[in-house]
């Protein structure tokens, strides 16, 4: 036991925004939660390009009506075109099959329903309707205050409350629900490509090996472990050559100059041995969790 | 296992990670390669072989992730694995039917049916808008000077008690400036009210509380109008004014409001339900019926817009608006047959 938390307790941050969403087939996906940050500044985006476009339509409708086309026309689709791009531009990209708006897709978010089920359109509406409130309101409230020279102390402060009450809601539950989110019942998750990383122990494999004795191997556990394919995978020199000295110095082995070999040797020799223990229903989770060694 | 473990300790470690990768690589590369073709262009991109394909080796990747979690302690394994099988996934499961396919079920079943699902809401909405409306009628109808205190001075256009009768007749059947461009004035109207409408709904989320003041505040200055009117002698005209767009706009406001209550009572009444799941449900119920307000909604404005500047005759007037509540209660409440069954999983 260590002070605070028991040793055995999984670290917080691995945890946090993981959660459990069973396929059909049973197997857990343990979807990645959208973070705050990464959903205000697909909003941002997103709001950046309607303002962009709404600004191009505009330019574009004057210069056609000074032409001298015909005004009714363009003044028709300039306003059909504001109101789909604000009301619409959000609730059409997620119904689409990416499921994302593109300022979402850029930052890999994706709207999906909680209970797993395709994401419905009425669910999308829903979400989206919401956002009248918890954004446009107050801006739009504050904007024609200020406009009318009107805006008082007073008025400010509620427009500010109000929107900060919904614009804060994401931070305030468990799982970064919108209230849009909430009434839907969806919740943003990250998608991302990526690519499968080399097998460390692999190419270990192709050069001679290291032999490490039982009590060197017994340092650590599977954390350790992950935290070292980390270091491995992203190869800074001085996270290294430090990470290198440390197991060194604990291991009680001499430096030999070649920090990275030794490291991709002791991860493989450890590796195996861990994957060892835990075929035969050993699971060391972390260097704290003590596994009797026979 | 064991013959593994029993090796001379100077040859390199095998480890399941490996053994795994070598055995399932090239199946993972091929669904990655499959659904990076779908994310970027769309299913039509791929061969018939490749789609049949497809459900397979998404169970392979699932299986193979399973296995890896259990017996692999190579995070960038397990963490590819993982996202590979959430893409698959979605292009699996995730993906709604066709747009095409969507709009001919909410127009032929998911609309109708969402709204009739609120049919007490709209109901009591209906009776609130009534209220509101007698309410403001009696009100302005004893004391003028109430008209001022419920209709801001930027909605009366000049009609308040003061005018004159042919001013207010102008109103109502003026060539008002705006005749020059019905379109625009039409496409105007409806974007505005939609935003309402919206807005209505969404304030529902409140307790449902500010969803009934809207509704009730709208009756209160449909009353102070026609309470002006009558007094003028005008009833009859500014009511056939008001009928040829009205009964679509104020039903469709009426059921905006009642998704709003629907909203607000789960969420303060969830019964047996947990609250978020009370409100998910009603949520999700409400979308579709939202969706059918904006359309009623540009309905409403092309009739306003266009119809209510062209159609100068009081018979036409209400015989056209009677005509769209008419349209509109059957296509909401005429009992259908069983076909749509399935649909009631949305409206419900």
């Amino acid at each position: 036991m260590r002070w605070p938390w028991p040793a055995s307790r999984p670290p917080r941050n691995l945890q946090g925004f993981r959660r459990s969403f069973v396929t059909p087939e049973g197997v857990d996906l343990r979807l990645e939660l959208g973070s705050a940050a990464a959903r205000a500044g697909a909003f941002i985006l997103d709001w950046v390009i309607i303002v962009l476009i709404a600004v191009a339509a505009t330019l574009a409708v004057i210069t056609l009506g000074i032409a001298g086309a015909g005004s009714e026309i363009l003044a028709v689709i300039w306003l059909i075109g504001l109101f789909v791009l604000r009301a619409g531009w959000f609730t059409l990209f997620e119904m689409g099959t990416r499921g994302a708006t593109p300022g979402k897709r850029l930052l890999g978010l994706r709207v999906i329903a909680r209970d797993g089920a395709r994401l419905t359109g009425a669910a999308v509406i829903t979400r989206n309707a919401m956002r009248e409130i918890e954004v446009f309101l107050p801006l739009s409230f504050l904007g024609q205050q200020t406009a009318q020279g009107a805006a008082d102390g007073f008025l400010v402060l509620f427009a500010l409350l109000w929107s900060g009450i919904f614009l804060l809601f994401p931070l305030f539950n468990r799982d970064r629900l919108r209230v849009g989110d909430l009434l839907a019942g969806t919740w943003v998750v990250h998608n991302v490509r990526h690519k499968l990383g080399a097998d460390l122990v692999g190419s270990a494999a192709a050069r001679p090996t290291r032999v490490f004795s039982e009590a060197a191997l017994d340092l650590y556990g599977i954390y350790e472990l992950q935290t070292l394919e980390d270091v491995l995978r992203n190869a800074r020199p001085e996270a290294i050559t430090t990470v290198a000295a440390t197991i060194r110095r604990k291991a009680g082995i001499a430096d030999d100059g070649d920090d990275y070999g030794f490291l991709s040797d002791y991860y493989a020799a450890l590796c195996a041995r861990l994957e060892r223990g835990m075929m035969l229903g050993r699971r060391r989770a972390d260097k704290h969790s003590r596994v009797a060694v026979r | 296992m064991s013959a593994l473990a029993d090796e001379a300790p100077l040859a390199a470690p095998l480890v399941n990670a490996t053994r795994f990768r070598t055995a399932h690589e090239s199946d993972w590369a091929r669904l990655d390669a499959l659904l990076t073709r779908i994310e970027k262009r769309s299913v039509r991109a791929l061969s018939d072989e490749d789609l049949l394909a497809l459900p397979l080796l998404y169970r392979t990747a699932l299986s193979s992730l399973s296995v890896a979690r259990e017996t692999s302690l190579d995070r960038a394994l397990t963490a590819y694995l993982e996202q590979l099988c959430t893409r698959a996934y979605f292009q699996l499961y995730g993906v709604p039917t066709s747009l095409s396919r969507q709009l001919v079920h909410f127009f032929a079943i998911g609309w109708p049916m969402a709204v009739r699902a609120l049919w007490k809401e709209t109901l009591f909405c209906v009776l609130l808008l009534a209220v509101g409306t007698a309410t403001g009628f009696m009100l302005v109808a004893h004391d003028p000077a109430w008209y001022y205190s419920l209709i801001p001075d930027g909605m009366s256009g000049g009609r308040d008690p003061s005018a004159s009768v042919a001013t207010l007749r102008d109103t109502i059947y003026g060539e008002s400036k705006r005749d020059s461009m019905l379109g625009a004035f039409a496409t105007f109207l409806f974007t505005h009210n939609s935003q309402v409408a919206i807005f209505a709904f969404a304030l529902g989320f409140a307790f449902a509380v500010p969803s009934l003041l809207l509704l009730v505040y709208q009756g209160l200055t449909l009353g102070a109008m026609l309470a002006l009117f009558f007094s003028k002698g005008l009833g009859p005209g500014f009511v056939g004014w008001l009928t040829i767009h009205g009964t679509t706009e104020l039903f469709a406001i009426a059921i905006a409001g009642a998704a709003g209550i629907r909203i607000g009572t789960a969420v303060a009444l969830p019964g047996r339900e947990t609250r978020i799941d009370a409100a998910v449900r009603a949520g999700r119920a409400t979308g579709v019926a939202m969706a059918g307000v904006v359309c009623m909604l540009l309905i409403a404005g092309l009739l306003e817009g266009i119809g209510r500047q062209t159609v100068q005759v009081d018979a036409w007037r209400y015989g056209i608006g009677l005509a769209m509540l008419f349209a509109w209660l059957t296509y909401y409440y005429l009992p259908r047959g069983q076909g749509g069954r399935d649909a009631l999983a949305v409206a419900r």
